[in-house]
């Protein structure tokens, strides 16, 4: 156990050394997350105006038909 | 430009990455590990910095990509331009975010380096100004390509923007060579050879690899959501027409 907090401690530089990894952690696990959700709603969006979109145009080519 | 043109078709791009990013992803994830394994438990304390040395292995790679993300997003925005490539404004709009992030990585692990080394978290001098400045580039771009209603002018007037923010990389580079900073000048490779020991310049360089993979990972993802945005901005713009219509 003193091993570990001895490592831990960084040589009594462990204020700077643990934060400057954790900045990079925190930074890039959050833009791979938004990045992911972002995508995902994208991904949800398209596939929905997607799916009504086939209706739509058998109903325009029916009014189509109607006029004629 | 024509082996360039045969990625130029998005559905042909999404195809390729799709088989790539998984093994991109993970290859990544591996290196990184290595690397922090390496950097924390093999990798020797240095003489004169004791432990702080270890914020090397996050501060060096993440500047280098912050450099690196910049010149990728110039090349794509200069062949948006000049080409017309269908996928560059797409690759510089999904790099950018990314590099901002490894720009203020580096800013920040340096001002921690800093801080017990020089006894300062900030200092004004040329290289610590510049990349900062290379920051704003990435701010700049990301605001000006989003601030016009017609996303083609907002694409357009962003990319110049960053070619011509692109003279700040050289200055980033030689800063340390052409004024005097208390930035130390680049001593991983010096007279062509490497000037720091094998024991440092391994892990240094896997968490390079690592982040160069983890930025083609995440670019092939925002990439893909970034094609996605605009199908569906296409999409609901027929929608509007199409109710015009009826």
């Amino acid at each position: 156990m003193p091993a570990l907090t001895d490592y831990l401690s960084m040589g009594g530089h462990a204020a700077f050394i643990w934060p400057a990894y954790g900045v990079a952690v925190v930074v890039l696990f959050a833009l791979v997350m938004v990045s992911l959700r972002t995508l995902k709603a994208n991904e949800i969006a398209v596939r929905e105006i997607e799916a009504t979109r086939p209706r739509r145009r058998r109903r325009n080519a029916e009014t189509d038909n109607d006029d004629a | 430009m024509s082996s360039l043109h045969r990625f130029a078709n998005p559905a042909r791009f999404l195809r390729i990455s799709a088989i790539v990013l998984p093994w991109c992803s993970w290859l990544a994830a591996l290196t990184i590990a290595a690397g922090l394994y390496v950097g924390f438990f093999t990798s020797p304390a240095d003489y004169q910095q004791g432990e702080t040395v270890r914020i090397m292995y996050v501060h060096v790679p993440s500047a280098w990509m912050a450099l690196f993300v910049y010149t990728v997003m110039a090349v794509s925005c200069a062949t948006g331009l000049i080409w017309k490539h269908p996928l560059a404004h797409v690759i510089a709009q999904a790099a950018a975010p990314i590099g901002a992030c490894f720009t203020i990585i580096c800013l920040i692990t340096g001002s921690l380096w800093g801080k017990p080394m020089w006894g300062t978290w900030w200092v004004w001098d040329a290289r610590l100004t510049s990349v900062l400045v290379l920051f704003f580039l990435y701010l700049g771009y990301i605001a000006l390509s989003g601030a016009f209603d017609n996303p083609a002018r907002g694409e357009k007037a962003a990319a110049i923007l960053a070619l011509v923010g692109f003279v700040n990389v050289p200055i980033i580079k030689f800063s340390v060579e052409w004024w005097n900073t208390l930035h130390q000048p680049a001593s991983v490779i010096r007279a062509g050879m490497p000037s720091i020991h094998l024991s440092m310049l391994i892990p240094l360089l896997l968490m390079a690899i690592g982040f160069t993979l983890f930025f083609v990972s995440l670019l092939l993802v925002r990439v893909k959501s970034e094609l996605l945005a605009r199908r569906l901005r296409a999409l609901r713009l027929s929608e509007i027409h199409r109710a015009g219509a009826v």
